[in-house]
C-alpha cells in the first residue's frame, strides 16, 4: 500500500541571506495506485514536493505520509527518477539498475534475477555492460526506469524525466511508462512541464501555484490511461482546460511553460 | 591490441625525435659536458645492469612509497573535507595558507631531525605528494554534481556508500590526473634530495659522475632518470586505464 497523504507542508530553503519557502501549506491526498501529474510555473517547488515525499528534506511545518507512516527518511519500496536520470557514469547499465538493491543490501543471486527482468522489460537486455555514455538519452532513461522496476517500487516519483528527450523519443518513453503503470499499478506521481505528457499520464492533474507552491487546482482526468487516449477530443478539451489554469496561475508571463510536441 | 601498436609506434617515433634533436644540439654546441646519444647510449648499455639498475631501483622505490603514502592520506582527507562543508571551514584556510608554501625548503630541517638516509627524502616527496593531492580531492569532492548523490541517497545510501558509489568514482579521474603531474614534480624533488646528500639513488649517481667529470656516465644517469619518469607515468596511465574505464567510453 502506497498511497500518499501530504497536511500542511511547508517546506523552507536557506538561501544567501535569507531563507525561501518553497512550499506552503500544501495539501494534496494520492490513493494506492493512482497516477498523478503535477503540473505549475517554473520555480514552484514541484521538484522539492517530490524530494519530500522521498524524505530528502525535511518538512519545516506539516506532515507527509506514505502507505499510513510518517516520512522520516528514504523509504524501502520509493523510487525516485530525476531530471537528469540520476545515473552514475562509473557504473554499468546493469549496476545502476541494481544499486538500489545493493545498497538495501539484497543477496547478489536475487540482485542479478530482479534486474535482468527489469532490463528486459525496458528492451535494455543487451546493453547490460555498457556505461550510460554509450547510451542514447532515451536509453539512459530507460533505465532509470529500469531501476525503480528492479526495486520493486511500489511509489515512483519521477522530476521531469523526460524533458530533455526530443519529441519522439518523448512519446515513445510516455507509452512506456504507462504500459509499466498498467502492469503494475504502482502509485506515480509525475512532475512535468508539459501539458499534453501530464494529460497523458495523470489519472487527475495536480495545478501549483508560483512559489511558495500550494495546490492551485485538481482536474480529474477519469479517462487516462484508455486506448487512444492521446487522439480523442476529450485528450484535446482536457489540455486546453489545463492551459486555462495556467495562463490564470501566471505560468505564461515569462514563458516559463515549454509547450512540448 | 590497436591500440597498444599505435601506442608503442608513438614512442618510438617520438624517442627518434629526441634522439636527432639531442645529437643535434650536441654537434653544434660540441662540448664534452654534453656528449651525444650515441656515447651516452653506449655508456648507459655498458653500465645499466651493474651501476645503474641499482641506483634506479632505490630512487624508484623512495618515489612509488612516497607517492602511495602521500596518496593514501591525501585522498580520504581530501574527499571528506570537500563533502563536509564545516570541517572545510576549518581545513580550506589551512590548505590555502600552507599549500603555496615550498615544501622544498625543509629539507635542511629534515635532514638534521631525520638523517641523510631514504626517511628524509621519503618524507619530503611524501610532503609534497601529499598537497598536490589534498587539494585536487578536495576540489573534486566539491564538484559533483547533487543530483548524483541525491539519487544515490534516494536509494537509502548512508553516508559511507555515498562515498563507495559516488564520491570516490567521481574524484577517481582528478586524483589519476594529479598523480601524474605529480610523478613530474616527484622524480624532481628526488633529484635534488639525493644529490644534496646521501651516498645512494640515481640522483647521487648523476651528481657524482658529474664531479668526476665523467660526463657520457652523467648521461647516462640522466637517461636512467628519464626513463624511471617515463615507467612510472606510464603505470600510471594503465592503473587509470583499468579503473576509470568509465571516463575513456563516448569520448
Amino acid at each position: 500500500m502506497a498511497g500518499v497523504a501530504i497536511e500542511g507542508l511547508s517546506v523552507t530553503y536557506d538561501g544567501v541571506d535569507r531563507s525561501v519557502d518553497a512550499l506552503t501549506s500544501l495539501d494534496l491526498t494520492i490513493a494506492d495506485g493512482e497516477p498523478v501529474a503535477i503540473i505549475g510555473p517554473s520555480g514552484c517547488g514541484k521538484s522539492t514536493l517530490l524530494l519530500a515525499i522521498a524524505g530528502l528534506v525535511a518538512p519545516a511545518a506539516g506532515r507527509v505520509s506514505v502507505g499510513g507512516r510518517s516520512v522520516e527518511g528514504p523509504r524501502l519500496h520509493t523510487a525516485l527518477i530525476l531530471q537528469d536520470f540520476g545515473l552514475l557514469p562509473w557504473k554499468t547499465v546493469a549496476h545502476n539498475a541494481a544499486l538500489g538493491l545493493e545498497i538495501r543490501r539484497v543477496p547478489a543471486p536475487e540482485r542479478e534475477r530482479r534486474v535482468a527482468e527489469a532490463l528486459e522489460r525496458v528492451g535494455l537486455a543487451e546493453f547490460a555492460h555498457a556505461y550510460p555514455a554509450e547510451l542514447s538519452g532515451g536509453m539512459r532513461q530507460r533505465l532509470a526506469l529500469a531501476r525503480a522496476l528492479a526495486l520493486e517500487a511500489d511509489l515512483l516519483l519521477m522530476d521531469e524525466p523526460l524533458s530533455a528527450l526530443d519529441a519522439l523519443t518523448r512519446e515513445d518513453l510516455q507509452g512506456l511508462l504507462l504500459s509499466v503503470w498498467r502492469q503494475r499499478a504502482h502509485t506515480s506521481l509525475l512532475v512535468t512541464h508539459s501539458i499534453e505528457e501530464a494529460v497523458f499520464l495523470g489519472r487527475r492533474v495536480v495545478v501549483l501555484t508560483p512559489r511558495p507552491g500550494r495546490v492551485a487546482a485538481v482536474v480529474e482526468n477519469p479517462r487516462q490511461g484508455d486506448e487512444g487516449f492521446r487522439d480523442t477530443p476529450a485528450f484535446y478539451e482536457r489540455c486546453a482546460e489545463l492551459r486555462a489554469l495556467l495562463a490564470a496561475e501566471g505560468a505564461f508571463d515569462d514563458r516559463a511553460l515549454t509547450e512540448a510536441e | 591490441m590497436g591500440g597498444l601498436t599505435r601506442r608503442v609506434l608513438g614512442y618510438a617515433s617520438a624517442s627518434l625525435l629526441l634522439l636527432v634533436g639531442w645529437h643535434l644540439v650536441a654537434v653544434l654546441i660540441d662540448s664534452p659536458a654534453l656528449p651525444g646519444p650515441v656515447p651516452a647510449l653506449a655508456a648507459f648499455g655498458r653500465l645499466f645492469a651493474a651501476t645503474l639498475l641499482p641506483e634506479v631501483l632505490v630512487s624508484g622505490w623512495r618515489v612509488a612509497i612516497s607517492m602511495a603514502i602521500g596518496t593514501a592520506l591525501a585522498v580520504p582527507l581530501g574527499l571528506v573535507i570537500g563533502r563536509s562543508p564545516r570541517l572545510d571551514a576549518v581545513c580550506g584556510p589551512l590548505i590555502f595558507l600552507t599549500y603555496p608554501v615550498p615544501k622544498i625548503v625543509f629539507l635542511p630541517v629534515l635532514l638534521v631531525l631525520l638523517g641523510i638516509g631514504s626517511l628524509s627524502k621519503i618524507t619530503l616527496i611524501t610532503l609534497i605528494v601529499f598537497f598536490q593531492i589534498l587539494v585536487t580531492a578536495r576540489d573534486a569532492a566539491r564538484g559533483i554534481p547533487a543530483a548524483s548523490v541525491l539519487s544515490v541517497r534516494s536509494l537509502g545510501a548512508d553516508r559511507w556508500q555515498v562515498f563507495r558509489h559516488v564520491v570516490v568514482p567521481a574524484a577517481l579521474p582528478d586524483v589519476f590526473t594529479a598523480l601524474r603531474i605529480s610523478t613530474g614534480t616527484a622524480i624532481a624533488v628526488l633529484f635534488f634530495t639525493e644529490s644534496i646528500a646521501g651516498t645512494d639513488g640515481i640522483g647521487y649517481y648523476i651528481i657524482d659522475a658529474w664531479s668526476r667529470l665523467a660526463y657520457t656516465d652523467m648521461f647516462a644517469g640522466i637517461v636512467a632518470m628519464a626513463l624511471l619518469g617515463v615507467v612510472l607515468y606510464e603505470a600510471l596511465e594503465v592503473a587509470e586505464a583499468r579503473i576509470c574505464r568509465w571516463a575513456r567510453v563516448g569520448r
